[in-house]
């Protein structure tokens, strides 16, 4: 697939128009008094690559769970204008840490599971599952229960199960953390690609600056104590982009500013 | 993704298990790999050895056959008694596996509902342990006396001791599920009901199989003692009373028959419970997998 010659994500047009989510001064008060984000406003743009680049504890995590709806802010709120009215509407992808898959099923039945839940016919989950795995490069493995997997396998099957409802956004917290550095930089690629043809809204924890700047089109710097944002710095460099992005001049400047504001947030 | 060619779908993940990895062919014989053929070879050896001991010691030392039967003689006795032996046996296994039945029936259905239920857990667990801590010996009578029937009594009893590890067991399963699958299937709007078959039953099967083997050989164990304090004769009896009448016969040699019996039970059914654990984790847990390092 040629295509360099188009600087921006095809969906990115919708950008100036209104927001896929819309988080306005979300604060997160835990029972047990801790502060974990405090007035937070933050836009995610229909079909944007974002990360959230931010040192540990910053609330990183649990800002993206409040997106997803596992736990409400405590005041603020997070609003959809760019999705139907209908909550069940708001199909999101979440990928863990882990791969979080279930042990005793395969890897096609672990992809399948969103669409069991949502009672799918059978034949027509597995044909989309199994369609799924082969677009993230595990065709062949779909019997294989995940223990037979190595970690990155178990993490495109965690991807695949996240992307098999076709969601508007995916979440991703630290996806690829637990992996060494090659199959970081493969994953990494092959996210991007998926991004590229799926057009879902991506939102990329994670503590690297270097993945953040490489994979983004945005990166939202949150600061620790409370947690809040920081920068929000705007990656213009096109897509594709592949190793010569990661030796360009334009690569290491932009690494140098976010490593720059991340050095402000810790010290903040 | 690299897609190009649909055959080169291997993901090149950098990983030492980046080929898939194999089940290696272990050489078998008599179909059982050579590795696992030490264990069985070794206690049969060891139990060859006490055997001829035994022999030996009550041969030398010329000690009554009323006093301790060598093993010889309990073997010609249990062929001769082969007859009753073997129809008790089965009157006592028949109550251990309707106990065993009934102790997974009643110790899942609780568990499902405690997880349901915080409030059902909270009012109804402590008696669970109570019936649990109870020594069966000392209620036992009281059964036989309540329930009327010899026979529902024994299954009473023996249900008693065995449901508990299954209960326990299953409960400690079904909160064992994973949190972050909670969450994605939160997330997924799924049901209760949905969450239960697909997240949290599957969760639980490895523990509520450990409780199933323990309580295989405590529903054997509750069958026969409940029958040692019933102390029941007639047509009727199990393996315990038969025992009981053995000993007041001063026929050692069919005591040791008898306990030989159900000595066998409980290994044939430890044995199988373990084999029923073993195919359905097979392929997925860590406790069913071989590993190669
Ligand atoms: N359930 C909880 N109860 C109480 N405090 C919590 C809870 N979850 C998180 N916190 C606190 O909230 C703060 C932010 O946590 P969070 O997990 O969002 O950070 P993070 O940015 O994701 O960190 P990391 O990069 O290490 O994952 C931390 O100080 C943490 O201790
Ligand atoms: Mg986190």
């Amino acid at each position: 697939m040629d295509t360099a010659y188009l600087s921006t994500h095809p969906a990115a047009g919708q950008e100036s128009g209104v927001p896929l989510v819309s988080i306005r001064r979300v604060s997160k008060q835990f029972a047990n008094g801790t502060i974990a984000v405090r007035d937070v406003d933050l836009d995610l743009g229909t079909g944007e690559f974002i990360s959230l680049l931010g040192p540990s504890g910053c609330g990183k995590s649990t800002l993206l769970r409040m997106v997803a709806g596992l736990g409400s802010p405590s005041t603020g709120t997070i609003d959809w204008p760019g999705a139907g009215e209908d909550k069940a509407e708001r199909d999101l992808g979440f990928v863990f840490q882990d791969p979080t898959l279930m042990p005793w099923a395969n890897a096609l039945s672990n992809v399948m599971l969103p669409l069991t839940l949502k009672h799918v016919p059978k034949s027509e989950a597995q044909e989309r599952a199994a369609e799924m795995l082969a677009l993230v490069g595990l065709k062949g493995f779909e019997t294989s229960y995940p223990r037979e997997l190595s970690g990155g396998m178990k993490m495109r099957v965690s991807i695949a199960r996240a992307l098999v409802m076709r969601p508007k956004i995916l979440l991703m917290d630290e996806p690829f953390a637990a992996l060494d550095e090659i199959t970081r930089h493969r994953l990494n690629d092959d996210l991007l690609n998926l991004w590229w043809r799926e057009r879902f809204t991506a939102v990329f924890v994670t503590h690297s600056v270097f993945e953040s700047v490489y994979l983004s089109q945005r990166i939202v710097v949150m600061a620790a104590r409370p947690g809040r944002v920081m920068a929000d710095l705007d990656v213009s460099a096109p897509y594709p982009r592949d190793e010569l992005f990661r030796t360009s001049a334009e690569y290491a400047h932009l690494c140098r500013l976010a490593s720059g504001k991340l050095k402000e947030a810790i010290g903040a | 993704m690299s897609s190009a060619s649909p055959s080169a779908s291997v993901p090149h993940d950098g990983t030492d298990a980046e080929a898939r990895p194999l089940t290696l062919a272990e050489p078998t014989i008599l179909g059982l790999p050579v590795s696992f053929w030490p264990r069985i070879l070794a206690p049969i050896f060891v139990g060859i050895l006490v055997l001829g001991l035994w022999e030996f010691a009550v041969r030398w030392n010329e000690v009554p056959s009323y006093v301790l039967p060598g093993p010889l003689l309990v073997g010609q006795t249990l062929i001769a008694d082969w007859g009753t032996l073997s129809a008790s046996l089965w009157i006592t296994l028949r109550i251990t596996f309707m106990a065993l039945a009934a102790a997974v029936i009643v110790g899942v259905a609780l568990a499902v509902l405690f997880t349901q239920s915080k409030w059902l857990e909270m009012a109804l667990l402590p008696y669970a342990v109570i019936l649990q801590v109870t020594p069966i010996v000392a209620i036992a009578p009281l059964i036989i006396i309540w329930a009327g029937d010899i026979n529902l009594s024994l299954l009473i009893c023996a249900w008693i001791v065995a449901f508990f590890p299954i209960l326990s067991n299953t409960i400690l399963g079904l909160n064992s599920a994973d949190h972050n699958l909670i969450n994605f299937f939160q997330l997924h709007g799924a049901t209760r009901w949905q969450t239960l078959r697909y997240l949290k039953l599957p969760a639980a099967l490895p523990y509520f199989l450990a409780g199933l083997k323990i309580s295989g050989g405590l529903a054997l164990i509750g069958a026969v003692v409940a029958e040692f304090v019933a102390g029941t004769g007639g047509s009727e009896s199990g393996l315990a009373y038969r025992i009981l009448e053995a000993g007041y016969q001063l026929k050692i040699p069919r005591v040791f028959a008898a306990l030989l019996m159900i000595s066998l039970s409980g290994i044939a059914i430890f044995l199988a419970t373990s084999l029923i654990s073993h195919l359905l984790l097979r392929r997925w847990h860590e406790s069913a997998l071989k590993r190669e390092n």
